[in-house]
């Protein structure tokens, strides 16, 4: 996890900065208009050059033979009949590659290829690479792998219940990866005057993230020593650095990374791959250029998406519904390796505070290894599952207390400008708006608890739920002082502005997004602009498209960058026009005197003007996150820059015979600052939509766990595109979808995030609205028609109406947490710091 | 996904042509309609047939006719997408077009073949893997003979399950089959097609070609079909009931067919079901007792999509609704 940046400028100094806002709303040129993607031509005419479209002469193609046990010891791997194979040109095995990684620096604990231990059944064992792909899969059928079998831990409560076998030797014990036990405030006395408490259980199913393009690389190790590699990666600067450490003492600049459009990310990109490194070091021996296309079922075993998390939530409130006390425990299913999981488990706890005001919180987190695919970042990064808790149960309270449950929302929100029980500063918050906007649209007041019967016989149902997310983290992911983004920029004397930017567009429009701001700040058209990103070699770092970090960062960056050319061409078109600088305009590809418009030039007279006094024009910008108002440990989580906000009202209808349900209509409002594009951001949010729906309706990281003759087969129930569930455009509900515009002061001309923030509330949505129509509580995720069977079955049997897990010890497995780190609210009077931590060491600030 | 494995294929252009070279190379030949179900599965090496013989360049497999006593002849070989379209069908067949229409997506159609759907490889979320998957189970008995069926270890049978949208339906009509063999024809009844066996779920021998489908004559009868799955689309059934009944001119029930596709190797009948419904008029009572008594033969296991035991708590929900659609 990151550590804290002493080097982020103040709060002060950020609203100071000349660069923020200096325009308004009614001024803009381009922000704002739905023009298009600066791709958008080649994405839809087949054109866009995908890593697996890619082909070098004399190119090899390499295979990966992964382990067929869920766990098991290596006693011994014969690669010499494979070796025999004609046309076989290279095989590598663990020993060739010994150096661990991994995407964090607290979590070095994967291995390019396993040397001695797999954990789940698609870990890497050997690479193969020949002149012809089916060569390469035929030869990793002759290797013969001796396996010592190993008990497999296949569940959170099985890693909870057995120490041994550990399937890493770090971690907190046993097969514990992560414990976190933060209190803010005082849960006792907030319990105490809370009118109404009640606790929930809740479980949501793990989840992949489907992407369309299967990961591809190609990796060219050329005869100058340099190494360059083509990846379908959101992070090709983490890329590099995995590279250079695995690879030393292959210098790091000597390595070039080019991250290729992504066919789709979601966060399922987003780490080092085993395939990216295995790529690299077999161009290194064999000297040839090296590709790898995953298969479908690869892509499962590379995985990193959504954790399996059990959670029990305590909540207290007042007669009126404002929440006094929050006591919640999440149990997290990690898959085989760390990943981002370190940061996934204090996220299950962060953001709670952030929509709804939470006087007094407690939050207890647990990771755990099992013999997965392991789980890592996916769209709403282990927030999603807290977030189906707290809605759920905020539902249930209302149910409760007999109060609207969109009025229970409104009447507890988080104040704008506030700093939260957890130390998240919150700047905008549009989250009243987006209420009022669905409960309206969706005729909330009227329609809802009507229990409306279809001419099909089926029940409709509305349900609302609310969310939030964060623009970027405030930290990055190792640590360092540096910026998190940087952009150059290059005007030339032909009326060229060339955009150079480390960050990656996976499809969400981040290139398009550095055009419109450069374009708006110079006043030129953004289509003419030439965006150039995602190349180690030739853009300055950013650290990648995750966390919604890249409209607010690069486009500060941008921005920046922007404005100091802006400034060198006035400089010189003033002297020019004779005239002061403050009045020269740049509008319409045109640079002139705000006094007397006629008099002025084309922006490229402008750029030659001012290149003739000063010289060559390039500039650049740096972005660097605001300082946390955290400073306990694991306080490095959660905060960002700004917080988006969504709010969604489903729609549902409900066969009470079956629990057949279908989605007809779901209206959906985002708080997203500042829409640099209405249209693209509407793009995002549909898609958050369909992305949530099928985790509400049925998509699951399912495993086959069977046992013959003592021996335990586990392994993913259903990798493929037809099995694994995940909805067809005919599942696509009609969708309504408001942009609320509530400008951020941190972000590019108030932007803030929409990417993932609009996917959160629709699980617990769809929940709450299956219980409108039928009256029963599924508190599991996917929301299944079994599963609403089995409630409704339930209900018809007077027993308690309601599918999920158990809340006693049957359920919720024995985890001993320690002693909480004790921090003291800001309306406690608290800093920010923890009063029981043991003093920190002043190691890390060198 | 692997390319396909190496063959040779063969394009007849006759069906004795056809049938003379299956013979000839026994059982490293298969035959192929639309390739939709067996191209995918030599992909992952369920099937890697030496000899592939297309069966497009035989033009008698792509005839449609109605026959003068009123019957509807279909060459195997006619599209899912031509059969959706053809207005006869629709007007005198609709629950058999309601068949076809639900059976995957349009792509999908525009290149199946009726007599591919009626010959569609039993399917089992244990068997229809990569082959990288197979090997972490050490394979099925389906894939291979000394292996186990690992949807039931014991069992000395597979129990893949039949997973055609046509076939219930078919069989519930009593629709004929017109097969080509060494021999010459010979034509049977649909349920006569099929066994209740996972791997040799088909009772035709292996070179014999299945040329045409000739379905009753429109009169006193009705036939329905109802699909369970998860989506709307692609998805094959995981419960599909084919119904026919026989009216008389009072409304009793003459004869009763109800087949269930989707929970078990073969479309199984509803006999149970059947019997109550002879001798008696469509109420709604007998539609709920007719649809309870269908609980007891729906043979779910754990092998295909959704929970087995919600499929065998809907199977009498879903046959009930399909008898309604009979009325």
């Amino acid at each position: 996890m990151a550590l804290e940046n002493p080097n982020t400028v103040s709060p002060k100094d950020r609203d100071d900065a000349p660069w923020q806002h200096d325009k308004k709303k009614g001024e803009l040129e381009h922000i704002g208009k739905p023009i298009r993607k600066v791709d958008a031509r080649s994405k839809v005419s087949g054109l866009t050059q995908f890593a697996d479209d890619l082909t070098m002469p004399r190119m090899l193609h390499m295979k990966l033979l992964r382990s067929t046990m869920a766990h098991a010891e290596l006693a011994h791997i014969d690669t010499s009949k494979a070796a025999a194979l004609p046309g076989v040109k290279g095989i590598l095995t663990g020993k060739d590659m010994p150096t661990p990684f991994g995407i964090l620096p607290v979590s070095q604990d994967e291995h390019a290829l396993c040397p001695d231990h797999v954990r789940f059944v698609g870990d890497p064992i050997v690479a193969i690479a020949a002149t012809e792909e089916e060569t390469a899969w035929d030869a990793c059928r002759l290797v013969e792998v001796d396996y010592r079998e190993l008990r497999t831990i296949g569940s959170i409560q099985e890693a909870a219940a057995n120490d041994e076998p550990r399937l890493h030797d770090y971690g907190v014990r046993g097969n514990v990866h992560r414990l976190e036990n933060l209190e803010f405030g005082d849960l006792e006395d907030g319990f105490k005057r809370a009118d109404h408490i009640r606790e929930d259980t809740f479980w949501f199913e793990g989840n992949t993230h489907l992407p369309m393009e299967q990961h591809a690389s190609l990796a060219h190790f050329d005869k100058d020593g340099k190494l360059t590699i083509w990846s379908s990666t959101q992070t090709p600067h983490y890329l590099h650095r995995a590279l250079a450490r695995v690879l030393h003492p292959l210098p790091a600049n000597r390595i070039r990374v080019i991250a290729t459009p992504n066919g789709g990310g979601f966060g399922g990109k987003s780490d080092p791959f085993n395939h990216e490194i295995c790529a690299a070091k077999m161009s290194m021996l064999t000297g040839r250029p090296v590709k790898v296309a995953l298969t479908r079922e690869e892509v499962f075993w590379c995985h990193r998406g959504r954790h399996p998390v059990l959670m029990r939530s305590k909540i207290g409130v007042s007669k009126t519904g404002r929440i006094t006390a929050l006591d919640f425990h999440s149990f997290l299913d990690g898959g085989a390796y760390g990943s981002y999981g370190t940061a996934s488990t204090f996220y299950t706890g962060a953001l709670q505070t952030v929509t709804y005001a939470v006087e007094n919180y407690h939050f207890r987190g647990a990771r755990f290894f099992t013999n997965k695919a392991p789980c890592g970042p996916k769209r709403g990064h282990g927030t999603v599952q807290p977030r189906f808790a707290m809605e759920v149960q905020l539902d249930k309270v209302a149910c409760d207390l007999n109060i609207d449950p969109a009025k229970l929302r409104l009447d507890n929100l988080a104040p704008r400008e506030s700093v939260t029980a957890n130390y998240l500063r919150i700047g905008s918050m549009g989250l009243a708006a987006c209420i009022e906007k669905v409960v309206e649209g969706s005729g909330w007041n009227e329609r809802r608890g009507k229990k409306e019967v279809t001419k099909e016989g089926r029940i409709r149902g509305l349900g609302i739920a609310c969310s939030s997310y964060l623009s970027g983290a405030g930290l990055p992911i190792y640590w360092n002082g540096m910026p998190h983004s940087g952009v150059q920029l290059q005007l030339d004397r032909s009326g060229l502005c060339t955009v150079f930017c480390g960050s990656t567009d996976i499809g969400q429009g981040s290139d398009s997004v550095l055009g419109w701001i450069v374009g708006e700040v110079l006043g030129i058209n953004p289509l003419d602009i030439k965006v150039v990103t995602a190349d180690t070699d030739l853009t300055p770092v950013d650290l990648g498209s995750y966390s919604s970090r890249v409209t607010v960062m690069t486009g500060n960056a941008a921005m920046q960058a922007a404005e100091r050319a802006r400034d060198i061409v006035a400089k010189g078109v003033a002297k020019k026009l004779e005239i002061p600088a403050v009045r020269v305009v740049f509008a319409e590809g045109r640079v002139f005197d705000a006094e007397d418009p006629d008099t002025g030039m084309t922006f490229q007279e402008a750029v030659g003007v001012a290149e003739a006094q000063v010289g060559t024009i390039g500039t650049v910008g740096s972005y660097t996150p605001p300082k946390s108002a955290a400073k306990f440990r694991g306080g490095g989580v959660g905060p960002s820059p700004s917080y988006s906000y969504s709010a969604t009202v489903v729609e549902v209808e409900v066969d009470p015979e079956t629990g057949i349900y279908s989605v007809p209509k779901v209206w959906m409002a985002h708080d997203i600052g500042r829409a640099l594009n209405a249209a693209v951001a509407m793009g995002q949010i549909e898609g958050s939509i369909y992305m949530g729906l099928g985790e509400a309706m049925m998509e699951e990281m399912a495993y086959r766990d069977r046992s013959h003759k003592g021996k335990r087969v586990f392994l993913h129930k259903i990798p493929s595109m037809l099995e694994y569930k995940s909805p067809s455009a005919l599942e696509m509900p009609d969708c309504v979808t408001y942009v609320v515009e509530e400008p951020d002061k941190n972000g590019p001309f108030g932007a803030k995030e929409v990417g993932q923030g609009p996917l959160l509330p629709i699980m617990p949505a769809v929940a709450n609205a299956v219980f409108d129509a039928v009256g029963v509580r599924v508190d599991e995720n996917p929301i299944s028609f079994e599963k609403v069977f089995a409630a409704i079955q339930a209900k018809n049997e007077g027993k308690d109406p309601r599918y999920g897990p158990a809340g006693d010890e049957t359920g919720i497995p024995d985890v001993n947490f320690g002693e909480s780190l004790k921090i003291k609210t800001p309306w406690q009077g608290g800093d920010g710091t923890a009063w029981n931590e043991p003093k920190r060491t002043k190691k890390a600030k060198k | 996904m692997l390319r396909l494995p190496p063959f040779t294929y063969h394009t007849p252009k006759n069906a004795v042509d056809a049938v003379r070279i299956a013979k000839e190379y026994g059982r490293e030949a298969m035959y192929v309609a639309g390739g939709t179900d067996l191209y995918p599965n030599m992909k992952r090496r369920h099937q890697t047939p030496a000899q592939v013989i297309s069966l497009r360049d035989v033009p008698e497999l792509h005839s449609m006719e109605v026959l003068e006593d009123g019957r509807l002849q279909i060459g195997a070989m006619v599209t899912l997408t031509t059969l959706e379209f053809y207005p006869h069908l629709k007007a005198h067949y609709a629950g058999f077009a309601h068949a076809v229409r639900e059976i995957s997506t349009p792509l999908l159609r525009n290149m199946g073949t009726i007599g591919g759907n009626l010959l569609l490889d039993t399917r089992c979320s244990y068997y229809d893997q990569s082959h990288e998957w197979r090997e972490s189970i050490d394979f099925c008995m389906k894939s291979k003979a000394d292996a186990i069926c690992w949807v039931a270890p014991g069992s000395p049978r597979c129990w893949a399950v039949q997973s055609s949208d046509s076939v219930p339906i078919i069989c519930a009509m009593e629709a004929e089959i017109e097969l080509a063999g060494v021999d010459g024809m010979r034509t049977i009844k649909g349920d006569d097609l099929y066994q209740d066996d996972g791997i040799q779920y088909l009772t035709k021998k292996p070179e014999e070609l299945l040329t045409k489908i000739t379905l009753p004559a429109p009169g006193n009868w009705k036939a329905s079909y109802l699909k369970l799955r998860r989506r709307d689309t692609y998805d094959f059934p995981v419960l599909g009931v084919g119904a026919c009944l026989w009216f008389a001119a009072d409304g009793t029930i003459e004869k009763a067919n109800v087949r269930l596709g989707g929970a078990g190797s073969y479309a199984m009948p509803a006999t149970k079901t059947e019997e109550l419904l002879v001798g008696k008029k469509l109420t709604d009572e007998l539609i709920a007792e007719a649809g309870a008594a269908a609980m007891k033969p729906a043979r779910t296991m754990d092998n295909t999509d959704l929970d087995v035991y919600w499929r065998k708590k809907v199977a009498p929900i879903y046959v009930a609704r399909a008898l309604k659609a009979c009325r």
